[in-house]
């Protein structure tokens, strides 16, 4: 028997909500879960870097929607370049929560080996692109890709995320440019989550909205709502199927709220007008989604309340079976700046052997990070 | 054999390389169609079509942060900065993301990649054509600096950049172009990277350059002979990774070392050369290092060949260092 799927007209002939493209239970629950799964990860890394377990952390909250959404629209095959703010498509694609943590950490068990900030992610056996600090960088590199995959006859389609903030970047301009000239099968996803820290749209952008940009570089824009999971994963859809016909890049702008700081060290009660935050709080996107599930009884109380604290569970369960790992070995420091280790690193490592020789031990004497 | 100057060799490489292996493209501004504007890529589009020879808009962060893209993705691709003047728009990309994504993946995307570029004065190009960056990208852990001084190392070289599993900046002398020929093996010929090229042996001071001014020092070298001086010429070739055995053997030899770069002096390239042999070969020294560079000014229109170190500029380092 075929999978229930949500019903057009409800029992008492009132029209349901849309699924998009008719999905079957089981794939709505799982956008939930997902969705779950990224809040709890950010609510409990925040409360660690609180504690001091690691050094900063970026959340996410209120943007779950337009992560999970947007992320099942692709296949395991397409590459992504994300920004540093979206979490939840690694959750999505399967990445191990223990890895997520290792690189938290950055430990031993970090396949980045302990070389950058958390959240700067890095996992190829995903294709998810390796995430650096400055901002827009990706947009153009997906978009390299993407001819990459288009000189070679793949069936690849490349998405990459930014927010509003990474829309005035330099890359950005160029990025969509060489999209349209060369017709990449590239999908722009803009997080307009109304914040680059402090500054707010309206001193980001003159432009009404995001998507009307796409007309001047040549390529369909689609303003979408960010918080609707269903909304964002059918407009993806739409620019992924697109992509892959070979008719070309979209952008996409899911109109979303940063409901959590810019990261651990923001205070946006210092900018962000009490009023927004409120309103927006109403428009929390894993309650929207869990009326309509519960309205449409895939979902009941407990479900709800079971999916909710495995999700905890198993955020707490990765913490503890990685948070002893030590920190990766001194040799590390010089791996990986070339293929092969120069004549000049391996000097500058065997020098560094022979001070921890004398040291003993390393002081750690950084400051906390500012921003 | 044939017989070619830098530019032809340049040409021929990246058409040997391209029928070699298939994932190697082009991009850049002007080099499809038009062949590029010095004629490095003339031939490769009718060849090898559209999509492997790609006239990009005018963006060289775009060209840059593209071919990191097909990098990633697992082409070869070899970008085009039309002059190394233009090419600071990418420098972002280029120090920020192509030098670090190895690193900072820990390994799990590396970036094999050219930036090619004409580099250095001497064409009346005034501040924005004459440009010898090169200090800048060496600075950069994780980038590979080539710089070759003859048809053969320009092809042997750049071929060797195009198979590296490392992102290289190839800095062309563009000044010598067209006016330096040699003998250059045909088929596939590999220079590897990391070596020095002794360009003329002696025994009485050691001349440390590259690029165009291989052949400045080498004119400096052929006139302190007439006066007795033996000058020895070291052509580094790769600044990053740097060959410090060979530089190191040579001033142990000589005793007298000048260092030769048209850079502006100021933490110059040579600079770390001097700084090298200070550290490392103090006791063998009979006189002190001297460096011979450019001046720290933006490089000139109408007094560029009072700029560029000539000959003059070097014998008189040579002879200060010999008789000290």
């Amino acid at each position: 028997m075929a999978e229930p799927r949500l019903q057009v007209l409800r029992e008492d002939g009132m029209l349901s909500p849309r699924p998009a493209g008719g999905l079957p239970e089981s794939q709505l629950l799982r956008l939930y879960e997902a969705m779950a799964l990224t809040r709890a990860l950010d609510e409990r890394c925040m409360l660690l870097q609180r504690q001091g377990r690691f050094g900063f952390y970026l959340p996410s909250s209120g943007e779950e929607a337009l992560q999970i959404g947007s992320a099942a629209a692709f296949e395991p095959g397409d590459w992504i370049f994300p920004s540093y703010r979206v979490p939840g498509i690694f959750l999505w694609r399967g990445v191990p929560l223990d890895e997520m943590v290792c690189n938290l950490f950055g430990n031993s068990g970090d396949l980045a080996r302990g070389r950058q900030m958390p959240v700067h992610y890095s996992f190829r056996r995903f294709n998810l692109v390796s995430i650096s600090s400055p901002i827009g960088t990706q947009i153009i590199q997906a978009v390299g890709a993407g001819m990459a995959a288009r000189i070679r006859k793949d069936r690849t389609v490349v998405g990459t995320y930014f927010g509003e903030g990474g829309t005035s970047s330099n890359d950005f301009h160029t990025g969509m440019n060489f999209a349209a000239v060369f017709r990449a099968p590239v999908v722009f996803l803009c997080n307009n989550n109304g914040y680059a820290i402090s500054c707010p749209y309206e001193r980001q952008t003159a432009s009404e909205t995001i998507a009307v940009k796409a007309k001047a570089y040549g390529m369909p824009g689609v303003r979408v709502d960010g918080n609707d999971v269903l909304a964002v994963y059918e407009a993806t859809q739409q620019a992924v199927d697109r992509a892959r016909a070979g008719e070309g890049p979209t952008l996409i702008e899911a109109v979303t709220f940063r409901m959590g700081p810019h990261s651990s060290s923001d205070d946006p009660k210092r900018y962000v007008p009490k009023e927004t935050f409120e309103a927006w709080k109403d428009r929390d996107p894993i309650d929207r989604f869990r009326r309509c599930l519960m309205q449409e009884r895939v979902l009941d109380a407990a479900r709800d309340q079971a999916i909710h604290e495995l999700a905890k569970t198993q955020v707490a369960d990765a913490i503890k079976r990685v948070e002893s790992l030590p920190p990766p070995p001194l040799a590390s420091l010089f791996e990986d700046v070339y293929h092969d280790m120069p004549a000049h690193l391996l000097e500058q490592l065997r020098a560094l052997q022979e001070e921890e020789k004398a040291k003993g031990k390393f002081t750690d004497t950084s400051v906390a990070f500012p921003l | 054999m044939a017989t070619m100057t830098i530019l032809q060799a340049v040409n021929d490489t990246l058409r040997h390389e391209m029928r070699h292996d298939r994932n190697v493209v082009v991009l850049g501004e002007d080099v499809g169609k038009n062949g590029g504007v010095f004629r490095a890529t003339e031939g490769l589009f009718d060849e090898f079509g559209g999509d492997r020879v790609m006239d990009t808009p005018l963006t060289e962060s775009g060209i840059v942060g593209a071919a990191i893209g097909m990098a990633l993705y697992g082409l070869r691709p070899v970008a085009e900065i039309q002059f190394q003047d233009f090419i600071f728009p990418a420098f972002d990309q280029i120090v920020n993301e192509m030098a670090k994504f190895r690193y900072r993946s820990g390994g799990q995307y590396p970036c094999p990649l050219v930036v090619r570029a004409p580099y250095g004065g001497g064409i009346r190009g005034g501040h924005y054509h004459s440009q010898s960056g090169e200090a800048y990208f060496a600075h950069t852990p994780g980038l590979k600096v080539v710089i070759p001084s003859t048809p053969a190392d320009a092809k042997g070289l750049l071929a060797a950049s195009i198979r590296d599993e490392d992102p290289v900046i190839f800095l062309e002398p563009k000044r010598i172009y067209r006016s330096v020929k040699g003998e250059v093996p045909e088929g596939e010929h590999l220079v590897p990277l990391g070596k020095a090229r002794l360009a003329r042996e002696g025994r009485h001071v050691t001349v440390y350059a590259y690029g165009a001014m291989i052949p400045v020092a080498l004119e400096a070298a052929d006139q302190a002979a007439a006066k007795g001086i033996e000058v020895e010429v070291l052509d580094l070739r790769t600044l990053v990774p740097l060959d410090k055995p060979a530089v190191l053997e040579s001033v142990k030899k000589t005793g007298r070392a000048v260092v030769l770069y048209e850079a502006p002096r100021t933490c110059g390239y040579g600079a770390e050369i001097s700084a090298i042999i200070a550290e490392e070969a103090i006791e063998y020294l009979e006189a002190p290092i001297v460096r011979v560079a450019g001046f720290d000014t933006p490089f000139p229109y109408t007094l560029e060949h009072v700029y560029m170190p000539d000959a003059h500029r070097v014998l008189t380092a040579i002879e200060k260092v010999k008789n000290f």
